[in-house]
């Protein structure tokens, strides 16, 4: 009997592709052109016009020591950036040479096999000693560095002076203050959240786990175990969700909120404290509060102590595909460089990397202290693990926080079923 | 419209013409080949846009294949059916996908029922109100899913919206509690879609011979009864397509329950099937498993079309 040309037709599609799907032949590029065009990827800012500025004074320097060279910056939105960086690891032809990139997801990028080991540079770089320690831990992977830090972001506490005031209040000085401090306003103003907290809030409640002691990993050898069922883990999850209730923050609305929903809440007039980042400030000011609060740095588990806050910020680095290694290494620098982050904090208030820009920063601009305070007490940063994004992008922590919150289970129960996912992403990941 | 059945018809075509032309020379094998090329320019079209994708689902989900895998960071591996197993063995896949059926049989049931009462009721009213009620059915139905469903999110805001205000609810929060939240989303659901129903047995009924109509309306029928024993089963073909299309669209929600609950609400607890395929596969660039998903995905929804279908024939009805 005689094939039909239709299971010929298919046989040969199969044939034509192959036997697995496609992959990108992302590997390092071994030509160093000392000449040509660079590409360089930045986030687009809400209000973008200063950020250019400084950066076209950095990239008409840089063409100017480097002849022969043309610097092509382009500013890509920040909702999708993750497929945008997908793509330019998956066609090192249309990719750019050095891209900013948001801390967390430096291991996910180098396990993707996107970004260049610098760490020879780096260390070779006069600057990089007086990089903050946990801006540095933000660039490493596995002992390796893989960019530079370009900024920080960190949260601190934001409060109603006028509420206090009228309330006869005092800016709490520990963690168990702090909720003492939120019921109290909440009971003498009702349309008021105490302190406004988010289940969804992940980056805001990591301070109650931390300032307890806990850990959400705890690293060994190159590889990442749970430890978000820990007792100490536990406490601070606890006294987070306690801020979920009627005399605070009320489940029905408060379970679902993200870090942006507690400060528009903030912002409009409808909370007497939240947990917002230096970044939050320009929200705050435009909304009705401006002139009515004040920033003090988290309190921690004792008096007078500050709870570690997240180390959020950006990083640039330089994709492994680049044609112009040395070039695009330089660049990276002088973007990152003492006096374009010192620029780049009076033109856009993106906290500097290094500790001697930042204090002169503060002593430039008073209502940075509280987040350089915070920073100075210490800081934190998630897992340098790829499976942190899977975590992240799972929504591993917000869904325990809103198991608990909403009384589905208990501290115990819900911990634990998050370190097993927890240990999933970190074991499939590596 | 099986294979087979379309093998036999160009076979029994091809036969009668050999038996015309018995005087050719061309040998009778020749012949076999006529019908496909002229076949040829649609299969090739079907097979690059259905064949090859399913094929491709089908070749990734058996692949430990994530964006590492894409870009060249690692080899990609055979994994044989452990994305499947990844999948099956989780307790929280059995309970989406116990939820999206649920959720898919109570939209499509009410989609299609107020999309066929309001199809009655356009025959019934008169040019204006009949203008009116289809712009805004239309307008409905040309609403981006995103913007329809912000929209609906706001008019059940416990904060502002105008819903709880009329309804003297306080500040009652729709999206906390899961049927709450759940109906809330069919509402959106129910109003984007039933546009769809409506229009197409509105012209199915309007395509039905006023006579019969007539003579069942002599005869004493009510409204009701008209509908059952007359409309309905002249309607089978049109409500058997929107049916399926309803079950195809319902099934494979996402943009409603990602918008109105936030990603798949509290906990997780209103996540449907490709908004977990979403958060669990695609947010985190593990294309195997999302992959295995879709093809899971597939199979449910070929079965219950099949199961559909079989249904409606044994009732005697010609397909």
């Amino acid at each position: 009997m005689k094939l039909p040309v239709p299971a010929l037709l298919v046989g040969a599609l199969f044939l034509a592709a192959a036997c697995a799907p496609q992959t990108s032949s992302n590997s390092a590029s071994d030509k160093d052109d000392k000449s040509g065009t660079l590409r360089v990827w930045l986030f687009q800012e809400v209000g973008n016009d200063p950020k250019q500025k400084v950066v076209d004074s950095v990239v008409a320097a840089f063409e100017k020591a480097h002849t022969g060279t043309k610097v092509d910056v382009e500013y890509i939105p920040v909702d999708t950036r993750a497929q945008r960086v997908k793509a330019a690891f998956n066609d090192p032809a249309s990719a750019p040479d050095v891209m900013e990139y948001g801390n967390t997801d430096t291991a996910g990028y180098v396990h993707d096999g996107g970004l260049l080991d610098v760490t020879k540079e780096f260390a070779a770089w006069p600057a990089a000693k007086d990089t903050d320690p946990t801006a540095r831990q933000s660039v490493t992977v596995a002992g390796k560095v893989y960019g530079a830090p370009f900024y920080v972001g960190v949260r601190a506490l934001y409060y109603r002076t006028d509420v206090f005031r009228e309330l006869g209040l005092k800016p709490p000085t520990t963690m168990a203050g702090l909720a003492s401090t939120a019921r109290k306003i909440r009971a003498a103003k009702p349309d008021l959240y105490g302190l406004v907290v988010g289940g969804a809030y992940t980056y805001g409640a990591m301070p109650f786990i931390w300032a307890d002691g806990g850990e959400l990993a705890t690293a060994e050898g190159g590889s990442y175990t749970s430890a978000i069922d820990s007792a100490a883990a536990q406490k601070g999850i606890k006294a987070y969700t306690s801020l979920f209730g009627d005399d605070n923050c009320p489940a029905a609305k408060c379970a679902g909120f993200g870090g942006n929903d507690t400060v528009t809440a903030f912002a409009a007039g409808k909370a007497g404290m939240a947990i917002g980042g230096d970044f939050s400030h320009a929200a705050v000011e435009a909304g009705s509060v401006k002139g009515k609060y004040a920033v003090v740095p988290l309190p921690g588990a004792t008096a007078g102590s500050v709870a570690p806050a997240f180390a959020g910020g950006n990083n640039i680095g330089v994709l492994k595909s680049t044609t112009h290694r040395t070039l695009a290494v330089q660049l990276m620098e002088e973007l990152t460089a003492k006096k374009t982050q010192a620029a780049m904090f009076d033109a856009m208030g993106f906290l500097p990397t290094f500790k001697d820009v930042r204090d002169q920063a503060a002593a430039k601009e008073p209502f940075v202290k509280p987040f350089v305070q915070t920073l100075a007490a210490g800081t934190k940063f998630v897992p340098a693990s790829a499976g942190w994004s899977q975590i992240d992008s799972s929504l591993v922590l917000p869904t325990m926080f809103q198991e608990v919150i909403s009384g589905k289970k208990s501290v115990g129960a819900a911990s634990q079923e998050a370190a097993k996912k927890m240990d999933d992403a970190f074991g499939s990941a590596g | 419209m099986t294979p087979t059945g379309v093998g036999a018809a160009v076979r029994g075509r091809v036969r009668v013409r050999g038996g015309l032309s018995r005087s050719s020379p061309r040998p009778y094998g020749g012949a076999g080949w006529g019908p496909w090329l002229y076949l040829a320019p649609a299969l090739v079209v079907l097979g690059g846009l259905l064949v090859y994708p399913i094929y491709q689902l089908g070749l990734i989900s058996v692949f430990r294949y994530t964006q590492a895998q894409v870009s060249g960071g690692e080899p990609t591996a055979f994994v044989g059916l452990g994305n499947y197993s990844d999948v099956f063995s989780d307790d929280q896949f059995w309970s989406v996908l116990l939820a999206t059926v649920g959720f898919a049989a109570a939209c499509v049931v009410s989609t299609l029922a107020v999309g066929c009462a309001l199809a009655v009721l356009l025959t019934r009213v008169r040019a204006l109100p009949r203008l009116a009620l289809m712009l805004a059915a239309l307008g409905a139905w040309a609403t981006p899913a995103v913007t329809g469903s912000t929209v609906w999110l706001f008019l059940f805001d416990p904060d502002f919206g105008p819903v709880n205000r009329l309804l003297g609810l306080g500040d009652h929060s729709w999206t906390y509690g899961r049927y709450s939240a759940f109906f809330l989303v069919l509402l959106e659901v129910v109003w984007c879609s039933f546009p769809f129903v409506m229009v197409t047995v509105y012209a199915g009924i309007r395509a039905v011979p006023a006579e019969v109509l007539e003579a069942a309306a002599l005869d004493g029928a009510s409204q009701w009864r008209i509908w059952r024993s007359v409309l309905a089963p002249m309607l089978r073909p049109i409500l058997m397509v929107v049916t399926i299309q309803s079950v195809i669209w319902d099934f494979k929600i996402f943009t409603q329950i990602y918008v109105m609950t936030g990603g798949g609400g509290i906990a997780g607890q209103n996540l449907v099937l490709n908004v977990y395929a979403y958060q669990q596969a695609f947010a985190s660039s593990q294309y195997g498993l999302g992959a295995a998903i879709g093809v899971v995905t597939l199979l449910v929804l070929l079965a219950v079309t099949l199961v559909y279908l079989r249904l409606l024939r044994r009732q005697g009805e010609e397909l």
